[in-house]
């Protein structure tokens, strides 16, 4: 018999190994700016459940080192995941000394580097098993909820980053409000303007070049220059135009970053509508228009369905890219989860900042699953359309 | 068509850049208008060419490190002993690109500090990106009828490499490249919310003080910046692309 090792499970077990044995698990601090105190594994948990952690953390390298079945390894990742989540919020609660409310515990590098060792595990195990596109959708709507149900629990309130978060619960939400309607509203601005636009630039071929150079200079020019750069014009329309700021057109804020969004996204939403377009097989209008079908028939009922997948990809990209350049809408009082990252930049509290940050990575990575699902979704109906 | 106008507008360009960055206050009447009345409408804070020359120097290390990693680990994948790594680090590439760059900016602060080191991370991470991809598919999509004949003639693993499969790819590597600088150019200014020096400077103390001639200025210089370098690398991926024989576009 002979045991065979799996590659990239040595890389992971020996991750695994270096973040629960030789780096800290947990960082204590005595308030929320001072340096902290390292602590491990043993040091960070209650004697006996920092064994079972231990011991927990092993016997998943083990598995892992091995070539082991695919499922199993995702199970492993999956229970790996849980495991460190709810030890992490069990060190907060062991760290912090009785009704001390300004003492801070937050995760450490071992912690970091266990997470992203599970995850590297998941992502792995998930290609391998090609799940379908709704699979995927389910096991990200399983984590979610996972997470949802640690934080309902209660058993990460020991954590600085909820410490940060209870301070200003009111806010947050908020902001969250803000960064979604920022991010999704310009999203619907530029998906109903670049759409007409792409058709028409597929149409009129003359347009084509000039209308994408145009966009592709837009992307040239930095997001804090342009969100800057909005303030002078909608400023004056908000004094000049009747009617303009009693609809929230202002020179700060809100508008300027929305305006901002909606330029940027254009080029993605036009540029894969002028693609998809043209990557539509000539026999397909072909004999759409065989059989009598109008041009506004074929738009609607052959073109646009075959260069869904490709307009979804663009769509797609201004999502994820808005998710994340929403929080520079904070710099021009625009609010949105930029706003905590800033304030923990300029108080140099890092609780503050992951306030912001998490959230927005989170968001960003469960629009691009989900989207990547669709793009999946759609795409066999070009297969079977094509055979067909 | 006139194939001279968009070189004759690049050097207009090119002239225009340098004339602003070596003596900004020539263009002070042309800012003024701008802003209110006793506020400077050109930056004073510090020179706009060093503070560029700083810009491009940020980009231009980050980029080197992402080349170097990404080219070299698409390689590594692409070998029969990495190749069980593909499938992998393609999802990872998808993955990374959902990272905001503020938020990877703002967490390498707490490990490396202020100033430039976290920008020049979250830079470096952000050209992986696009340069990896491409130099994926450029090794991947190589005519295999080449390949035989390379293993046929009885070129070794490293020779076929360094020979044939690099240099054909190298178009599609560099396009990659470009992505990745026009990219680097416009998010190293978000570098100096964590107070590295770079053109983001001259746009937040414009944000700061509202002062539009500011953030005009350091966005347009970024900008123009980005044009120069993206026509000077389609330029090179063309002249290339013609020397393996594709077509210019390929």
């Amino acid at each position: 018999m002979s045991i065979r090792f799996d590659k990239l499970g040595v890389v992971i077990g020996v991750l695994i190994a270096y973040g629960a044995l030789a780096a800290p698990f947990a960082t204590f601090r005595a308030n929320r700016i001072v340096p902290g105190d390292a602590k491990g594994i043993l040091d960070a948990l209650p004697t006996g459940a920092g064994m079972l952690l231990l011991g927990l953390l092993a016997g998943a390298a083990l598995i892992v080192l091995l070539r082991t079945p695919t499922r199993l390894r995702l199970l492993v990742a999956a229970a790996g995941l849980a495991a460190i989540a709810v030890f992490i919020g069990m060190a907060a609660t062991h760290l912090t000394p009785p009704a001390n409310a300004y003492a801070r515990v937050s995760p450490a590098s071992g912690f970091w580097i266990l997470l992203f060792s599970f995850a590297l595990l998941a992502a792995d195990s998930i290609t391998r098993l090609r799940p379908l596109p709704l699979v995927r959708v389910l096991l990200l709507a399983i984590t979610l909820g996972g997470a949802a149900v640690v934080l309902m629990s209660g058993l990460w309130d020991g954590l600085s980053i909820l410490k940060e978060y209870s301070g200003r619960a009111d806010v947050f939400w908020l902001e969250a409000g803000r960064h979604v309607t920022l991010a999704l509203g310009s999203l619907v601005a530029s998906v109903l303007v670049g759409l007409p636009l792409g058709i028409l630039c597929h149409r009129v071929a003359p347009l084509r070049a000039g209308v994408l150079n145009t966009l592709n200079l837009i992307q040239t020019i930095p997001s804090i220059a342009l969100f800057g750069i909005l303030i002078a014009p909608l400023g004056w329309i908000a004094v000049h135009v009747p009617g303009a700021a009693a609809i929230g057109i202002r020179g700060i804020g809100a508008a300027p970053a929305f305006v901002a969004l909606f330029l940027y996204s254009l080029l993605p939403v036009v540029a894969n509508t002028v693609v998809g377009l043209a990557g539509v097989p000539r026999e397909a209008n072909e004999a759409a228009r065989g059989i009598g079908m109008t041009d506004r028939q074929r738009l609607f009922g052959v073109e646009f369905p075959l260069a869904m997948p490709v307009i979804l990809t663009g769509i797609r990209i201004v999502l994820v890219q808005n998710i994340g350049l929403a929080t520079i809408a904070a710099l021009i009082g625009g609010g949105g989860f930029g706003v905590f990252v800033f304030q923990g930049i300029g108080q140099t509290a890092m609780d503050l900042v992951l306030l912001g940050a998490v959230p927005t990575v989170v968001l960003a990575f469960a629009a691009a699953i989900v989207l990547d699902a669709l793009i999946e979704i759609n795409a066999p109906q070009r297969e079977r359309s094509r055979a067909a | 068509m006139r194939a001279w106008i968009p070189n004759i507008l690049r050097a207009a360009l090119l002239a225009f850049l340098i004339a602003f960055l070596v003596s900004p206050d020539l263009f002070d009447p042309l800012l003024k208008p701008l802003v209110q009345d006793n506020a400077p409408a050109i930056y004073n804070q510090g020179s706009l060419l060093t503070l560029t020359l700083l810009h491009l120097r940020t980009v231009a290390i980050a980029t080197t490190g992402a080349v170097l990693v990404a080219v070299t680990l698409a390689i590594l994948v692409t070998r029969s002993f990495g190749a069980e790594f593909l499938p992998l680090s393609r999802s990872l590439v998808n993955v990374g690109q959902t990272f905001p760059p503020v938020a990877v900016l703002a967490l390498a602060v707490p490990i490396l500090g202020f100033g430039e080191k976290p920008t020049l991370v979250a830079l470096f991470l952000y050209g992986l990106l696009p340069i990896f991809e491409n130099t994926l598919t450029g090794l991947t999509t190589l005519p295999p009828a080449v390949m035989e004949a390379a293993r046929g003639s009885g070129m070794t693993d490293r020779q076929r490499l360094f020979k044939v499969e690099l240099p054909l790819a190298m178009p599609v590597i560099l396009a990659g490249i470009r992505l990745s600088v026009v990219i680097s150019l416009a998010t190293a200014t978000i570098g100096s919310t964590v107070a590295a020096k770079t053109l983001g400077e001259v746009i937040i103390a414009g944000l700061q003080s509202n002062n539009i001639a500011f953030v005009l200025q350091g966005g347009l210089i970024v900008g123009a910046l980005a044009v120069l370098i993206y026509d000077g690398f389609s330029a090179i991926e063309r002249v290339l692309a013609r020397r393996a024989g594709l077509s210019a576009r390929g």
